[in-house]
């Protein structure tokens, strides 16, 4: 599983790795956790606000910070369908 | 997936979610009517502090102060709230696609306020404004707008200084971010804004915004509370200290000579002291109200406040990844011309 972050050093962005990273241990599921900074990469994915939130390429969350419980069943339903 | 749900439960749940909003409204109501009474006799029957004296004023107004704006501040960042869920950046961006300047930017800087923003979305948005073909000057009444015409800053105006000043900020600031972003797109200087901005192609908007209803927009209504109110009462209550120690202790007319009305320089001379400054409007209001109290021209303050708000040295740094320096700077004098005219202005007519 490859789940990006997309946003560049603000604290909300930090906050939103920290609560991945979270989620992602406390489910002991192993996935690769990347910090997208670079403006050009963001804007592929089509979101207008950081931070936000990749999963195998889709994306899930833009602008806030959603909370742990839809971060979880979006990480369930990610590894549900590998 | 949301199932559909019988009736009867559907406006059970409704009534309830009218049922709390309106004890909450009452429950506030409440403490808010009371709240001058109560801290008076707090200050001055418990503590047995006398009202005429430095240390009994500057007491008094910190104690009736400090909970009547943090009860403010939380009802309006509730009300924006609701307000803001039913805007996102998207939307922004479709209504304001290919519009040209004048409507272009009177609609820019509305939506400004009302869309939820945080200055490290200025990059992404501005990206997918230029994207979409909204113009540069649009673009940039837009960005003039958002941080400037903040809730919390209008909450807290009105708190120490009534509905007429901030009513007026509000309006000044909606012109100065429509105006600014007029000038500067009549400027013609797209050739400096960062080449490979122009090089950028923005994905396809795969991300389905979720459908919201009520509860939803309750919810995010009271998170947004929580954050604001959360990051910034400690600045409030700072800031209310600072205000009443100079409420109490400061002599009258103190500031007159310095930041008064016949000052003419003193509007020039705080709009470019506040540029590099960056605060939020909760830590600057209380400071400016006892200023005010003490002779500073309104006008002045507000120019000094509106120049600490609306140019931040954090957002001017990440502007600059796609801007050139030059652009910066001519947004800088714009903006910052345009808000020591508006200081004159209070200045002679408040």
């Amino acid at each position: 599983m490859n789940i990006k972050i997309l946003g560049s050093g603000c604290a909300n962005c930090n906050r939103l790795e920290a609560l991945v990273r979270e989620v992602v241990g406390e489910l002991g599921i192993p996935a690769e956790i990347e910090k997208v900074t670079d403006y050009k990469e963001i804007m592929r994915y089509g979101i207008m606000a950081t931070p936000g939130l990749v999963i195998d390429g889709s994306v899930k969350s833009a602008g806030r910070i959603p909370d742990k419980a839809a971060v979880v069943q979006w990480v369930i339903s990610a590894q549900a369908a590998q | 997936m949301k199932t559909v749900q019988a009736p009867v439960e559907w406006q059970f749940d409704k009534v309830m979610l009218a049922v709390k909003l309106a004890a909450a409204g009452f429950i506030w109501a409440i403490v808010y009517w009371f709240l001058e009474p109560v801290t008076g006799a707090i200050a001055y029957g418990l503590l047995g502090l006398d009202p005429a004296s430095h240390l009994g004023s500057a007491v008094g107004f910190f104690l009736y102060d400090v909970p009547k704006i943090l009860l403010l501040l939380s009802l309006i960042v509730f009300l924006v709230g609701i307000l803001r869920s039913f805007f996102t950046p998207e939307r922004a961006r479709v209504a304001l696609g290919g519009k040209r300047e004048g409507v272009g930017n009177v609609l820019a800087a509305m939506l400004g306020i009302v869309t939820p923003f945080c200055s490290c979305s200025a990059v992404p948005l501005f990206l997918g404004f230029v994207e979409s073909g909204v113009p540069l000057g649009v673009t940039f009444s837009f960005l003039i707008a958002a941080p400037m015409i903040n809730e919390v800053a209008v909450v807290l105006l009105f708190g120490m200084f009534g509905w007429s000043v901030a009513a007026l900020y509000m309006a000044t600031g909606l012109a100065i971010a429509i105006l600014a972003g007029w000038v500067i797109g009549r400027l013609r200087l797209e050739h400096w804004v960062a080449d490979w901005v122009y090089e950028v192609r923005m994905g396809e908007a795969q991300f389905m915004e979720d459908k919201r209803d009520w509860s939803n927009r309750v919810e995010y209504a009271v998170q947004a509370v929580r954050d604001i109110v959360g990051k910034v009462w400690p600045y409030i209550v700072a800031g209310i200290a600072v205000g009443a120690a100079i409420h109490g202790y400061v002599p009258e007319d103190f500031m007159a000579g310095i930041m008064g009305k016949n000052a003419w320089w003193s509007v020039p001379v705080a709009v470019l002291v506040g540029i590099p400054m960056y605060s939020n409007a909760a830590g600057i209001v209380p400071v400016v109200q006892a200023l005010v109290e003490k002779g500073a021209a309104l006008g002045t303050v507000l120019a000094f406040m509106m120049a600490v708000i609306a140019l931040s040295l954090p957002e001017t740094i990440i502007l600059k990844r796609v801007l050139k320096w030059q652009l910066i700077a001519v947004f800088l004098g714009v903006v910052g011309t345009g808000i020591m005219l508006v200081g004159y202005l209070f200045n002679a007519v408040l």
